[in-house]
């Protein structure tokens, strides 16, 4: 009773804090400034997207192009949870038995009629939508990691409604790090040829074409391959998992 | 003229309450359970909870009265001006996929701790050998 | 105006989600609520005019965190009251008798 007293003072103080902390930032003042000169950072990016870059999507601009080494470590540090979780939990071979006789079981139940033929409509649709969103990734909202997220649950479907469905995974591991060293290549190309890490090419095509922008459909279309088999391989290895044997 | 004046300062007011307010009161309530809960899983649910939190936080101090997204499509090339700012977004995109990924690796911490320990209360566990 | 009647009803709808979710003592509906948080948030950036992170947010946090926290909650005990359960007789097919 005396600690929830405590910690409810604590997080009162915490509160408090905050919300003062926050009076000078009203909300909705408009803190970008004139786009034309810019004296702050988003007005830089918000004038040299559509200008120098040819880029429609901004976000994607800054994401891939102008903070583009943020985007690595943040490839890294994905790859460094998947790895650890691949680690500490055993995965169990496909036909395996348990301690006791009876097969590992995996779903319980038979999925009805209806399930099992709308996830076979279902699943080639959702690897479509997938890949579209992660090449038009600067265009229209999206990107490599929105993509990369649709096509790990167009495989949960699957895995959910059919008991004796399994994904290669040699290749799974193959395709991760050949995308992520694919990435770290094309970095390095930009170090060799023009003087810094990760710089684009001079040939941006026109504002709202399918080929403009540079390297930056390029990356996204690495890192959405990347990220979409590193979750399918963490969902593989949470569902096939079993206790070690003593 | 001056009703229609005070209206408007009071929808400002009313606005900021319903987003900070509430991006306050999501990390508060997610303290709450990091702190307080015994069970293992609902700690990392707290913990989930603080991470939405903090990035509507972030997203709400980028926004800009009456101005729309920061993306140049064919007819609105030079609408620059009326743009909301980009950068809060492009640090939060990154922020939600480590968010997942830091509660992933703490779930699977948890199953191993349960396999070894037999048991799923914080309390319980004063071994620190593995 | 109707923009204003939007956020308030989504920031309450939120607020209960996150309550329910931290006092339930049943595991299965705690998880549910986080994925209704997830939801409701994923809207709340759409109005605030990101449609990037709205994406990103319901791609991940709705169906990615709520099934990961399932398969965890199979592996454990379900009742946040009770610590320890015996798994290997959980999962045993049916006899027939």
């Amino acid at each position: 009773m005396l600690k929830k007293i405590f910690v409810l003072f604590l997080l009162t103080v915490t509160g408090v804090a905050l919300w003062q902390s926050f009076r000078h930032a009203p909300f909705g003042e408009n803190r970008v400034g004139d786009v034309e000169n810019p004296e702050t950072v988003s007005a830089f990016y918000l004038k040299h997207s559509p200008e120098t870059l040819h880029t429609a999507n901004s976000v994607t601009a800054i994401v891939v192009n102008f903070r583009g080494f943020d985007t690595l470590g943040e490839v890294t540090v994905l790859f460094l949870a998947a790895t650890g979780l691949a680690s500490i939990l055993y995965r169990r071979k496909e036909d395996e038995e348990e301690e006791g006789g009876h097969l590992p079981v995996r779903v319980k139940l038979k999925s009805s009629t209806l399930v099992r033929t709308g996830a076979k409509i279902l699943f080639p649709l959702i690897l479509l939508l997938g890949i579209y969103v992660f090449v038009h990734g600067h265009l229209t909202p999206g990107g490599g990691f929105q993509g990369g997220a649709i096509i790990a649950t167009g495989f949960l479907l699957m895995f959910i409604t059919y008991k004796r469905f399994n994904v290669n995974h040699k290749i799974m591991v193959w395709l991760e790090s050949l995308s992520g060293l694919a990435f770290v290549l094309i970095g390095l190309y930009g170090l060799v040829a023009y003087g810094s890490f990760l710089q684009n090419i001079p040939w941006t095509g026109r504002l709202n074409d399918l080929i403009s922008g540079g390297l930056i459909p390029l990356i996204y279309i690495f890192i959405g391959i990347k990220v979409a088999t590193e979750l399918t391989n963490v969902l593989d290895t949470l569902m096939n998992t079993k206790p070690r044997k003593k | 003229m001056n009703s229609f004046q005070e209206v408007f300062i009071r929808y400002r007011e009313l606005m900021e309450i319903a987003v900070y307010g509430v991006a306050i009161l999501l990390i508060f309530i997610g303290l709450y359970a990091v702190l307080t809960k015994k069970h293992l899983v609902k700690v990392v649910i707290g913990l989930s909870i603080m991470d939405a939190g903090v990035n509507l936080l972030f997203v709400g101090v980028g926004y800009i009265t009456n101005h729309t997204a920061p993306i140049f499509s064919p007819g609105y090339e030079d609408a620059a001006d009326k743009m909301v700012d980009p950068v809060p977004q492009a640090l939060v995109l990154t922020a939600i996929v480590i968010g997942f990924a830091v509660t992933a690796l703490a779930l699977s911490l948890v199953i191993r701790l349960y396999r070894h320990h037999k048991t799923a209360n914080i309390e319980q566990l004063n071994s620190l050998r593995w | 105006m109707i923009f204003i009647v939007f956020l308030v009803i989504m920031a309450v709808i939120l607020i209960a989600a996150a309550v329910y979710s931290v006092v339930q003592k049943d595991l299965l509906y705690a998880v549910l609520g986080t994925g209704v948080v997830s939801l409701v948030l994923s809207v709340f950036f759409y109005l605030l005019q990101a449609p990037d992170v709205a994406i990103t947010e319901a791609a991940i946090g709705i169906a990615l965190t709520t099934i990961i926290f399932i398969i965890t909650i199979r592996n454990t005990t379900r009742d946040e009251d009770k610590y320890s359960e015996d798994l290997i007789n959980r999962f045993k097919p049916e006899e027939d008798a």
